[in-house]
């Protein structure tokens, strides 16, 4: 109990008149502008329990004053966004994707858009800048298109996927000749050197022409003829050099013998159909678009 | 200074205020849970993982994968732009422990579920700088190499339910079937689906051979955020 307030010799400060065996306690308040914002953050925050949501509540939570509720004001701030945007927006809505594509403005404003779109949702698998990526992951920037380059093919692509759980997915599956044992592993290797020579290298030419004679009866109904594929099934182009599972004479064969089918994701539900256009559309410019 | 004297020398009435101030901060600390209930948004197809994902969670966990992906899209524009729908409460009910978070030295991952390939996770897993760029995400090789066992999977399911996740008698028959006919491109997958709607089936890691931690773990990517169907609901639907 406070008995003897008295000025401390050494310091020259009061004491609170607190003695425990001899031991004396400055009295050296806290500075007076820190406990008045002290008090002052206690009424904000009271008024802030008023004003804004705060406490659970047996049926819910207090609602504030104000009605704040953060869901509607992003609905707002995203309504607001749109608005901005409207004029461009809607231009996409409406104009088919040609009519993008030749439109300065709307092809301006596809192309930032869709290249944002891109980054976060596409470069993971086909690179920055849709350059491609080893492991089947097609580069989207040159004139090789396994389901096509036209603006429709691509939009088709986009929303659909290729060999993706959609209704309208594109399917196709090369048979794996050798697991399933429809061709021999001689033949397999006739047909890798055979496929090699459609882009020019240079082979052992029995090999190549034993090769030729398995490709007419077991490939080209996908591949071609001539081995440059079919966009309809999705069969690559074989004589352009483009090889999706690399091009080494072994890995080749393994993707004869047991092929590997690349998988693309629809986007249709994911991103909203203007958003798709605008991909489509930048795409397109990367640099193969038909 | 009089109160101090008078308390400090009743213990009892000491006691009993001491009392007092303790349980004001217990019920503002537990009443709030009592209201948990109103913050569970109504909406349709949020379903208890399959055995298959919750062994994926399970790794998920172990590998600490959260410490460097969220799982939790917050109301705010440049997040709904670029994941997708906000997350609700009601996504993460069967989650325990939930992954939500803010901190993200890699992408929130509440959405990533039908984002990529089955065979993109796991390329990506196995070796992340191969397809991503810059990207600092340890390698994850093991996982492929990792057999899962299946036969005590009923046990984890059952301690989920004691603490209220929905597991069916039915799923907890099925448990073990189910955890190796998601992840065989053969397998039977008409009950799974019916019993778990949504649920990624086929050969996942690219072994259809043998079920592994990879099975598991792109089971369990490729349903998150999946669930609800937000084509059907509209903000005030989704009022808390």
């Amino acid at each position: 109990m406070p008995t003897k307030i008295e000025k401390d010799s050494v310091t020259g400060t009061e004491t609170t008149g607190h003695e425990w065996d001899g031991i004396k306690e400055l009295n050296s308040p806290l500075p007076r502008w820190w406990l008045y914002v002290m008090y002052a953050c206690i009424v904000w925050s009271v008024a802030y329990w008023f004003i804004f949501p705060a406490i659970p509540w047996i049926d819910g939570y207090t609602r504030g004053l104000l009605g704040y509720n953060q869901r509607d004001a992003l609905e707002q701030q995203l309504a607001a966004a749109r608005e901005r945007q409207a004029v461009l927006r809607d231009g996409i809505d409406k104009a088919s994707l040609q009519e993008i594509r030749n439109d300065a403005q709307l092809l301006q404003f596809a192309v930032a858009g869709g290249g944002i779109a891109f980054a976060d949702n596409c470069a993971g698998c086909h690179g920055l800048g849709g350059a491609g990526q080893r492991g089947g992951y097609p580069s989207l920037a040159d004139d090789a298109w396994i389901w096509g380059g036209t603006l429709d093919a691509i939009h088709t692509t986009l929303q659909h996927g290729i060999r993706w759980d959609d209704a309208d997915t594109r399917w196709s599956e090369m048979p794996g000749f050798g697991e399933l044992g429809i061709l021999t592993e001689a033949e397999i290797s006739d047909v890798a050197d055979y496929a090699l020579s459609l882009s020019g290298s240079a082979g052992n030419a029995a090999a190549i022409a034993r090769g030729a004679e398995v490709f007419e009866f077991q490939c080209a109904a996908c591949h071609g003829d001539q081995g440059t594929g079919m966009e309809d099934v999705g069969a690559p182009n074989l004589a352009d050099r483009i090889w999706l599972y690399g091009g080494e004479r072994e890995q080749i064969v393994a993707q004869i013998a047991q092929p590997e089918h690349g998988v693309m994701p629809g986007w249709s539900g994911r991103l909203d159909p203007a958003a798709i256009k605008m991909l489509t559309v930048y795409v397109h410019t990367l640099g193969g678009g038909q | 200074m009089k109160w101090h004297k008078a308390i400090e020398t009743r213990s009892v009435l000491m006691l009993v205020l001491i009392l007092i101030t303790v349980s004001i901060g217990g019920i503002v600390e537990i009443v709030p849970l009592f209201t948990i209930e109103s913050t569970i948004e109504k909406v349709e197809g949020v379903r208890p993982y399959t055995p298959l994902e919750q062994v994926g969670r399970n790794i998920y966990i172990r590998e600490g994968c959260y410490n460097c992906h969220s799982q939790m899209l917050r109301a705010f524009r440049d997040e709904v732009e670029r994941y997708g729908h906000y997350s609700l409460a009601a996504e993460s009910m069967y989650d325990h422990p939930f992954q939500w978070g803010s901190k993200r030295t890699g992408p929130d991952l509440a959405r990533v579920g039908g984002k990529y390939s089955n065979e993109w996770h796991v390329a990506h897993l196995i070796d992340p700088q191969q397809l991503v760029q810059g990207s600092i995400m340890p390698q994850y090789p093991f996982l492929a190499d990792a057999e899962i066992r299946t036969d005590d999977i009923v046990d984890h399911l059952r301690a989920l339910r004691l603490v209220g996740v929905p597991y069916s008698d039915e799923m907890m028959d099925e448990a073990a079937a189910d955890m190796t006919a998601q992840a065989d491109p053969f397998g039977d997958h008409g009950g799974l689906q019916a019993r778990y709607p949504k649920a990624a089936v086929g050969d996942l890691d690219g072994d259809p051979t043998r079920l592994t931690e990879m099975d598991a773990l792109v089971a369990y990517l490729q349903i998150l955020g999946r669930m609800v169907d937000f084509a059907d609901y509209d903000t005030p639907d989704l009022r808390q």
